[in-house]
């Protein structure tokens, strides 16, 4: 069993995976800028109630949220080239992460605005700020230091959410696990014990990060 | 799209009742372990609190696919055989109740310190106290997050699609593949799933505001 583990974490093998881990975290570090940009634009709009596109984003995040993100990458990577599109694995894998987490980040924003305590827009009115500029330069700086716990904890998730991806081949930690495995079964519980080993230490200690600053802010 | 239910009908609705079923059976044995979880958390025993503490960062940290393929890969191999559908379902059991003790322990907290003192000092047990007066309230707050529980629960059932579960996103594929028609076949699974997940997304919404 000892000889199994030893011969499963050759240099190779360990080269081959932490390279997955790198393709995890450059999809998941894309992901969540794209959708950091995209979700505040949508979270925005949400909260500040224009007629029609409003209702509009809100219903559009709503669905796909309750969506399952599974079939939001089955979408983007087999559904698109039917509509003449073809994307390679890679800024598929993106584009459907980045589709989910906007909404879910919108969310994020959304209350994130709301629990701003709404003297501080009355006051910036009061001394002249237009309702934009009150939001932009007094509302949503505080709103951001409000959500920065959230948006970590998202990103966590984001993280464990990529080893979906390995259904559309991405060649992510889960994915490089099944081919070392794949060519001898005795590695298949050191590449399990490999795999949850690394996601762990990279989402707890974002955890710990988020918990922290969660702690720092109350 | 409407000619894809016409054609498959059958197989999505099979495929709607093994998600269903899987989300329901994950879900009641998710809620026993998490609460078991909370409560040990919470508990006065320092090893308790450790060994909870342990079992829930173990199993949040960890993708529920990795959690999934293992009962579906190294269990047959090593303890017991079993087949997509019990593994998919295990899978999501453990990877939940890290999430629902969280949820429960977070309820408790926010129950007033000065109910368990009160049934204390009224001369009943911690554990009493805890079943008969401290839970009680604590389940107040924690519906809320747990109906959302529930809908993560069911998008996440989605991965038994990667063990042969037979569940809907499973079927989505085989429609997908046999009929050729993969936007039409993923759009109807879709509206599937927010049949279930929408109307309880938006109601837990509602009992929020109602709570707050």
């Amino acid at each position: 069993m000892l000889q199994n583990f030893i011969d499963a974490y050759s240099p190779d093998n360990l080269r081959y995976l932490f390279g997955g881990l790198g393709i995890t975290i450059l999809v998941s570090v894309i992901s969540i800028i794209g959708s950091f940009i995209i979700g505040s634009v949508l979270g925005v709009i949400r909260y500040v109630k224009i007629k029609y596109v409003s209702a509009i984003v809100g219903f559009i995040i709503d669905v796909i949220r309750n969506l399952p993100l599974l079939l939001i990458l089955f979408f983007t990577y087999f559904g698109l080239p039917n509509l003449g599109v073809k994307p390679e694995i890679i800024p598929a894998a993106i584009l459907a992460m980045t589709i989910f987490e906007s909404m879910m980040l919108a969310e994020i924003v959304r209350s994130g605005i709301q629990a701003v305590d709404p003297g501080q827009m009355e006051g910036a009115r009061a001394n002249g700020l237009t309702y934009w500029q009150g939001l932009w330069h007094i509302v949503l700086p505080q709103a951001l230091v409000k959500m920065i716990p959230a948006i970590v904890s998202q990103f966590i998730s984001l993280v464990k959410d990529t080893s979906l991806a390995t259904i559309i081949l991405l060649p992510e930690m889960l994915f490089r696990s099944q081919i070392i495995y794949g060519q001898n079964t005795n590695y298949i519980i050191p590449m399990f014990v490999a795999i949850a080993l690394m996601y762990f230490i990279v989402c707890y200690l974002l955890s710990l990060l988020a918990s922290y600053l969660e702690k720092r802010q109350a | 799209m409407i000619h894809i239910f016409q054609a498959y009908g059958g197989t999505l609705l099979y495929g709607l009742g093994q998600t269903l079923l899987c989300s329901f059976i994950a879900l009641v044995f998710s809620l026993i372990i998490g609460t078991l979880f909370a409560l040990l958390e919470e508990s006065p025993s320092k090893v308790a609190r450790h060994c909870a503490r342990a079992y829930i960062e173990l199993f949040r940290n960890i993708p529920l696919l990795v959690i999934t393929m293992f009962f579906y890969v190294v269990f047959p191999l090593y303890v017991v055989k079993m087949n997509g559908f019990t593994a998919g379902t295990i899978g999501l059991t453990l990877y939940t109740s890290s999430f629902i003790a969280e949820t429960v322990r977070a309820g408790i907290q926010s129950v007033d310190p000065g109910q368990m003192e009160g049934s204390r000092a009224n001369g009943l047990t911690y554990w009493q106290a805890m079943r008969y007066i401290v839970l009680p309230q604590a389940f107040r707050y924690v519906i809320p997050p747990l109906g959302n529980q529930f809908v993560n629960l069911v998008k996440n059932s989605s991965t038994l699609a990667f063990v042969g579960g037979f569940d809907l996103m499973y079927q989505g594929n085989v429609i997908a593949s046999s009929s050729l028609q993969t936007m039409a076949a993923y759009a109807s699974v879709g509206v599937l799933y927010l049949i279930i997940t929408m109307p309880i997304s938006y109601y837990m919404r509602y009992l929020e505001k109602r709570l707050a």
